[in-house]
C-alpha cells in the first residue's frame, strides 16, 4: 500500500467534534442516497473505500484514454485519404480530451493528475489492456473503431448514471463522442468493403485480430472477478461482466454480417432459448498474460507515455516558471503588465494591419 | 436495473440538441469544395492559379503533417488538444486549396490525387515547413514563423479576385490567428522560463531562421498572379511580419538569431519543387499506404 | 535533467482551473470540468480547445479552483459549518493498493 498526500492543508479524516451529523447517520445518508439513484457529489461525505475505489476506477478509464491514442495516432501521417486523415486526427484528438475530462473527474476526489500519471508510468496502475495489441495496418483503425469503441461504448453507457455526479456527467459527454467515433470506424470498413479484394482481406485480417480482445475488454467472467459486488452495491458498476460482454456480442453479430465479415469463432451461433448469441471460450490465458505486462506492446505503451511525459518536464517547467515572474505565483486580476503588454500589442498590430475580423485594413 | 432503461436515459442525453456545430465532425470532412462555383476567374492562367494552390496548399499540408508528428508527444495533455487543432486546421485548408488547384487547371485531379500521387519534384510549400522536428522549442519556432507568415498573406488574399481564395482565406484568418497566439505564447514563455528553455528557444530559432528569407521570395506564378490581383506577393508582408517576431521576441527575452539564410540550388527552392532531403521521407511515409493499394480501392 | 524525473515535481505542476461555459443559447455559465494551465491566459485558451472546441459566439470563465468558495449541496456534512469552504477539501491522505484489480 502506498499513502499520497496531496498539497491541500492537511484535514484529518474523520472528527469527533464539530460534527453535524453521527458517522452512522452519514453512511445512512450515504446509502439512501445511493438507493434513490441520486448522484454523490464531490463535497458529499462518503466511505473511504467509495473514494478509493472510484480514483482507481476513473483514473484507469483515464489511462485508458491516453494510452489508447498511441495505436491510432500511428496511422495519422499514413491515412490513404485525406478525409480520413482528418477524421483519424479528430479523433485521436477527441480521446486526449476525454482523458482530460475524467482526469478532471478523479481530481474532485482529492487525486492529482502527475501523481496519477506517475502510476501509469511506473506500472501501479492499468490501462485498458486492449491497447497492448498492436495497428498493423489501417483496416485496424476501423476495426478498433468498430469493435473497440463499440465495446467501449457497452461498459460506458451504463456509467453515465453511475452514483459519482462527475464521473457520470464526463461519462455522458465522452458517450456523445464516441459514437460519432465508432460510426466512422463502421463507415471506413465498409468503404473498404466495396473497395479491392486486398482491402477485403485486409478488414477480415484485422477483424481476425481484434474480436476476441475485444471480448476481453469486458474483464474476467464474473465468477472470478470479486471486486463486483461491492461496486455493483455502490453503483459504480451497473452491470456485470459477462452480461456487458454478451450484450456486446448480440450488438456485434448482426454487424458483421451487414459487412460481411466472419467472426473468428466457430461456437459463435444464436440460441434461441436464451434469447441470445452462445460463443466460444475465451482464452484467459492470453489475457492474464496481456494484463501482467507480457503483451506484445505493453512495454512500448508505457515507454511512449513516460517519454512524452518526462521529455516534457521542461517544458512544463518552464511555463510556471514564466507565470510565477509574471505574477508573483498568483494568477490574479494583478498580472504583471508585460504579459498584459506584449500580448496587447500583438493583438493591437493584428487589429491595425487587418481590421477587425481579419479582412485588409 | 435494467439495461433499457439504462440506455434509453443515456442515449436520450447523449441525442439531446445534437450541436452541429460541433467543429470535429461538421462540415470539413465531405468534399471540400461541394456547393461551390470554381470557375476560374477571366484573365486568370487556369495553370498559374492551379500552382499558386498547390503552393499554400502544400505548405498547410506538409506543416500539418509535422504537428501531426506530436501526437502522443506533446508535453502535456492540453497541448497533445491544442496542437491536434492547429494541424486540423490547417489540414482543413490544405484540403480547400488542393481541391481549388485541381478545378482550376482543368486536369480534374482531386485533392487526394495531389496529395498522394505527386513525386517530390511535384511540391511547392517552403522548406520551412518540411524541416524535421526537434523537440518542442523548435517547433514553436518554427509553427510561429509559419503561422504569423500565413496569417500576413491570408489577410490580404481575403480581397483576391478569385472567390475561393478569398473565402478560403477569410476561414484561414480566423485560424491561424489563432494558432499564431498558441505558438507566441510558447515562444514567450520558454524564452522567459527558466534557463534551460531559453536555451533551448534561442537553439530552435536558430535552427529555423536560415529558412525565413524564402517566404518572402515571390515565385513567378505569384508575381503573374498578384498582378491580376488574385494572390498575394509574399515580399510585401516582410515587414509585418518582422515587426510582429520583433514584438514577440522582446516579450520573449530573446535575440533575432545573426544567421545567413539557406541558399536555394541553382537558384530554386520549395517554391519550383527544390527541397530538402527531409521532403522525400516525408512524402514516402505520407503516400505509402495510398500508393500500394491505388488501383481501384475505396477510402 | 531535472532529477527523478520519475518523481512528482512541483516546481513544474500547473494549478488546476475550473472551466464555466456559456453556450451561444445559454443564459449562464455552467460548469464544464477542469484543466490544468500555467496560468489565465493559457488557462482560457486550453478551456476554449478542450471545452468548446472552438465553437464561435461561446463565453467561458476559467477560475482557479483554490478561489472558488463553494457550499456543500448536501447539508450532511460534518466536515464544514454550513457557511461554505473550499472545493476539494479532501481528507488528504488516501491509499491506493498497489495490486489493482482487473478492469
Amino acid at each position: 500500500m502506498t499513502t499520497v498526500r496531496s498539497d491541500d492543508v492537511e484535514f484529518p479524516h474523520s472528527r469527533e467534534h464539530d460534527v453535524t451529523s453521527s458517522p452512522n447517520e452519514l453512511q445512512r445518508h450515504f446509502e439512501r442516497t445511493i438507493e434513490h439513484d441520486h448522484r454523490i457529489e464531490p463535497r458529499d461525505w462518503m466511505p473511504d473505500g467509495y473514494r478509493k475505489t472510484m480514483v482507481r476506477q476513473i483514473a484507469q478509464h483515464a489511462h485508458s484514454e491516453i494510452i489508447g491514442m498511441q495505436p491510432e495516432g500511428n496511422w495519422i501521417t499514413r491515412a490513404p485519404s485525406l478525409r480520413r486523415k482528418a477524421i483519424l486526427l479528430a479523433k485521436v484528438q477527441d480521446e486526449a480530451g476525454h482523458g482530460l475530462y475524467l482526469y478532471s473527474a478523479a481530481e474532485t476526489l482529492g487525486a492529482d493528475r502527475e501523481d496519477l500519471t506517475v502510476r501509469l508510468i511506473e506500472g501501479r496502475q492499468k490501462y485498458s489492456s486492449i491497447f497492448n495489441y498492436p495497428t498493423l495496418t489501417f483496416a485496424d483503425v476501423g476495426v478498433i473503431g468498430w469493435l473497440v469503441d463499440g465495446a467501449a461504448i457497452c461498459n460506458q453507457v451504463p456509467l453515465c448514471r453511475s452514483s459519482y455526479g462527475p464521473y457520470a456527467r464526463a461519462m455522458i459527454r465522452i458517450c456523445k463522442e464516441e459514437s460519432f467515433h465508432q460510426r466512422q470506424g463502421y463507415e471506413l470498413l465498409m468503404t473498404m468493403m466495396r473497395g479491392t479484394e486486398a482491402q477485403r482481406r485486409m478488414v477480415q485480417d484485422a477483424t481476425d485480430r481484434w474480436w476476441w480482445p475485444s471480448l476481453m475488454m469486458f474483464g474476467p467472467p464474473d465468477v472470478e472477478s470479486p471486486n463486483t459486488a461491492q461496486s455493483m452495491a455502490w453503483k459504480v458498476k451497473r452491470h456485470t461482466n459477462d452480461e456487458l460482454r454478451q450484450r456486446f456480442v448480440d450488438m456485434t453479430v448482426p454487424q458483421a454480417q451487414a459487412l460481411g465479415v466472419t467472426l473468428p469463432d466457430p461456437d459463435l451461433r444464436w440460441n434461441p432459448e436464451r434469447g441470445h448469441y452462445d460463443f466460444g471460450e475465451i482464452d484467459w490465458a492470453e489475457f492474464k498474460q496481456i494484463i501482467s505486462g507480457n503483451g506484445p506492446c505493453n512495454a512500448q505503451r508505457v515507454a511512449a507515455r513516460r517519454a512524452a511525459h518526462e521529455g516534457g518536464e521542461w517544458v512544463r517547467e518552464a511555463a510556471a516558471a514564466y507565470a510565477a515572474k509574471h505574477t508573483g505565483g498568483r494568477t490574479g486580476p494583478d498580472r504583471h503588465k508585460s504579459t498584459y503588454a506584449a500580448s496587447a500589442a500583438v493583438q493591437d498590430r493584428h487589429k491595425s494591419t487587418y481590421g477587425d475580423s481579419g479582412s485588409a485594413a | 436495473m435494467s439495461f433499457d432503461s439504462d440506455y434509453a436515459g443515456a442515449y436520450e442525453a447523449i441525442t439531446e440538441e445534437h450541436d452541429d456545430t460541433r467543429w470535429a465532425f461538421g462540415t470539413g470532412f465531405s468534399d471540400p469544395l461541394a456547393g461551390v462555383d470554381t470557375t476560374v476567374p477571366p484573365d486568370v492562367d487556369g495553370a498559374d492559379l492551379a500552382a499558386y494552390c498547390q503552393m499554400l496548399g502544400d505548405d498547410a499540408l506538409i506543416m500539418s503533417h509535422r504537428l501531426q508528428e506530436w501526437c502522443t508527444r506533446a508535453p502535456e495533455l492540453e497541448d497533445e488538444v491544442a496542437v491536434a487543432n492547429i494541424g486540423l486546421d490547417l489540414l482543413g485548408q490544405a484540403r480547400f486549396l488542393l481541391a481549388r488547384a485541381g478545378t482550376a487547371d482543368g486536369t480534374g485531379r482531386g485533392e487526394d490525387d495531389l496529395a498522394f500521387l505527386r513525386g517530390e519534384l511535384e511540391f511547392r510549400n517552403v522548406r520551412l515547413a518540411e524541416l524535421v522536428n526537434g523537440d518542442f522549442a523548435h517547433t514553436m519556432a518554427r509553427l510561429l514563423v509559419f503561422t504569423t507568415w500565413r496569417l500576413a498573406l491570408l489577410a490580404h488574399l481575403v480581397d483576391s479576385n478569385d472567390p475561393v481564395l478569398a473565402a478560403i482565406a477569410d476561414k484561414g484568418v480566423k485560424e491561424l490567428t489563432y494558432h499564431r497566439d498558441y505558438a507566441a505564447r510558447w515562444v514567450i514563455r520558454l524564452g522567459d522560463g527558466t534557463a534551460y528553455s531559453r536555451e533551448r528557444m534561442q537553439a530552435g530559432l536558430a535552427a529555423v531562421w536560415p529558412y525565413l528569407d524564402e517566404l518572402f521570395r515571390p515565385h513567378e506564378v505569384e508575381l503573374r498572379l498578384a498582378a491580376a490581383g488574385v494572390a498575394v506577393d509574399p515580399s510585401t508582408v516582410r515587414e509585418e511580419f518582422d515587426a510582429v517576431l520583433a514584438e514577440v521576441l522582446a516579450a520573449a527575452t530573446l535575440d533575432a538569431p545573426e544567421v545567413a539564410p539557406l541558399p536555394g540550388v541553382a537558384g530554386r527552392y520549395g517554391r519550383h519543387g527544390v527541397h530538402t532531403e527531409a521532403m522525400g521521407y516525408l512524402l514516402a511515409e505520407l503516400q505509402s499506404v495510398r500508393r500500394v493499394h491505388h488501383e481501384g480501392a475505396r477510402w | 535533467m531535472s532529477g527523478d524525473a520519475a518523481a512528482v515535481s512541483p516546481r513544474s505542476q500547473w494549478p488546476l482551473y475550473e472551466v464555466f461555459v456559456r453556450g451561444k443559447r445559454g443564459l449562464n455559465h455552467v460548469h464544464v470540468g477542469s484543466l490544468h494551465a500555467p496560468d489565465d491566459e493559457m488557462a482560457l485558451r486550453h478551456a476554449r480547445d478542450l471545452y468548446t472546441r472552438r465553437n464561435e459566439g461561446v463565453s467561458i470563465w476559467v477560475v482557479r479552483a483554490e478561489y472558488i468558495t463553494a457550499s456543500s449541496p448536501d447539508e450532511k456534512d460534518p466536515f464544514f459549518a454550513p457557511s461554505g469552504d473550499k472545493v476539494y477539501r479532501h481528507p488528504t491522505f488516501y491509499e491506493i493498493p498497489d495490486n489493482v484489480p482487473h478492469m
